[in-house]
């Protein structure tokens, strides 16, 4: 068995939480205060996911860069195949706020910045 | 030039600096039927919003959440839709102050030297961030050291990587979010180092030191770099409960790059230097519940007056002081039949506004000094409660006070944060 620990970042109160794992099972949730807490530490243990940030070079805008972020939650053993493909890509300007500007296994990429 | 030819505009109230704080006040200032000019320093609007690519800004502001460009571009936007004077690369020389409602901006501009008439100033020129040399660093003079937010300027708007092997001094939220930035780009952060003993940002940032196996070094600090032309190594040391370093704890890190970490400071040199009020605790001005200065007039707000963990506190702040501008110069004045002095009890390290009128409702920004579980924040003045389960220095805890209760004060209000 191995027991996770981590601070729940729900909501301010940030409670120490801890999540009992045996192949794959979740066995036990202590130190919650309510039931997103443990909700949430749940999918922390099973299957992370974060938003993932980053900016790609593009010419002829007013900046070098323009930021992006994924339009969803991404697995997080995987955010180190999304950086890899994100590094390969070159923008040209005119690009919009809010413009998909790739696509990765289905997942859009999103400017967060104009250029 | 000679003095007759500067140019000369009048404006009701001038906002300077262009960021989150800036941009809320010129927007509300121009709403409330004044005639406004915004002068932003840098290239671009958005002060340091537009390299802040993470998402966790907007949620009480915009009820959404954002990353710091979308933050800024919604603002920028709100400025162009409503018809706000802005202009950028425009830096402020110089501030005069000739009576409440005659006012001089000096700034700097690629049109040359400009002044402006205004009844009226809004300060919102943000923070820096404190060096390598204020902390007490020793040792060789080598590149590879940046501030947290230099780093960040060159990774998220130039795109270039400041360093591979990095060590970052500091675990409040800048250092923790650039420890990110560089795991995900690639580079390998070998430690977060922080003289307290407990970390400094919100516990949604804190995670992120365990998503990339980040180690965290609590009260420890870096006393030394070597290396020759670039930084080589850093040299780490435990400290004390009294922040003495412990004898023979000292290790040495192999690292390229040292990002400092170690907070901010409100910018206020141009308001020392007609003799704004100071407050110690905040490094910003001593204000009133307009948000008011002690030079009438001459308002504050965002990381200028106090340094705010929340974009949305900021640009609330923003408005706020733009609804304190309107009020100046309808009257000619910030008035009040009495003034509450706001006072620090207890485990508060700093309160911000200093100064209450009654005659409206106002929200206080406190921060603690220390770590403390369920506690009460109290004013003992007016039987005032307010249940709290946590409460942590990297937090600024907000909460509004109704004019009825301000008004039953006499002279002062404590604020105190006491074991419930």
């Amino acid at each position: 068995m191995t027991t996770y620990r981590f601070t729940c970042i729900v909501c301010p109160l940030g409670c120490a939480i801890e999540v009992d794992l045996k192949e794959g099972k979740v066995l036990g949730v202590r130190g919650h205060t309510c039931p997103r807490g443990k909700e949430w530490a749940i999918q922390e243990v099973m299957n992370p996911k974060r938003v993932v940030m980053s900016v790609l070079p593009v010419e002829g805008g007013a900046l070098p860069t323009v930021s992006v972020k994924t339009a969803e939650p991404v697995p997080k053993e995987r955010i180190p195949e999304l950086m890899k493909f994100l590094a390969g890509i070159k923008l040209k300007a005119p690009v919009k706020i809010g413009d998909v500007v790739a696509e990765w296994e289905g997942i859009k990429i999103v400017a967060t910045r104009g250029a | 030039m000679e003095p007759s030819e500067i140019p000369m505009l009048s404006y009701d109230v001038v906002v300077i600096g262009g960021g989150p704080a800036g941009m809320a006040a010129a927007a509300r200032a121009r709403e409330l039927g004044l005639k406004v000019l915004l002068l932003e320093e840098n290239d671009y609007l958005g002060g340091i919003l537009p390299q802040c690519i993470h998402p966790g800004f907007g949620i009480h502001y915009f009820r959404e959440e954002l990353t710091g460009p979308e933050f800024a571009s919604r603002l920028a936007k709100r400025l162009v839709e409503l018809g706000v004077e802005y202009k950028t690369a425009a830096r402020v020389i110089e501030i005069e102050n000739y009576s409440d409602l005659e006012k001089v901006v000096v700034f700097a501009s690629p049109g040359g030297v400009c002044q402006v008439w205004t009844k009226a100033i809004i300060y919102a020129a943000g923070a820096r961030e404190r060096h390598a040399f204020e902390i007490g660093i020793a040792g060789d003079r080598v590149s590879g050291i940046y501030t947290a937010g230099e780093a960040q300027t060159l990774m998220d708007i130039y795109g270039v990587l400041p360093g591979k092997e990095i060590v970052i001094v500091g675990s409040g939220d800048v250092g923790l979010i650039m420890a990110r930035r560089f795991a995900l780009e690639g580079a390998k952060v070998k430690a977060v180092v922080e003289l307290m003993p407990y970390p400094g940002g919100l516990a949604r940032n804190v995670m992120i030191l365990r998503d990339f196996n980040i180690p965290l070094y609590l009260s420890h600090k870096v006393v030394e770099v070597r290396g020759k032309g670039r930084v080589q190594r850093v040299k780490v040391v435990k400290v004390d409960e009294n922040f003495q370093e412990v004898p023979g704890s000292e290790f040495w890190i192999e690292a390229d790059t040292l990002i400092i970490s170690a907070g901010l400071i409100p910018s206020v040199k141009p308001l020392r230097k007609i003799g704004v009020e100071i407050d110690p605790a905040t490094g910003g001005p001593v204000v009133n519940d307009r948000l008011e200065t002690s030079v009438p007039g001459i308002f504050a707000a965002g990381n200028s007056l106090v340094i705010n963990d929340l974009v949305d506190y900021v640009a609330e702040q923003g408005e706020l002081a733009a609804e304190g501008a309107r009020e100046f110069i309808e009257n000619g004045g910030i008035g009040s039949r009495k003034w509450v002095k706001v006072e620090k009890g207890p485990n508060v390290r700093l309160v911000v506004p200093h100064y209450l009128s009654g005659e409206r409702d106002v929200y206080l920004y406190l921060r603690v000094a220390k770590p403390m579980e369920d506690v009460e924040l109290r004013i003992p003045e007016i039987g005032k409660r307010l249940r709290l389960p946590v409460v942590k220095p990297a937090e600024m805890i907000r909460f509004r006070l109704k004019a009825g209760e301000i008004q039953r004060a006499e002279g002062k209000l404590t604020v105190e944060v006491v074991k419930a």
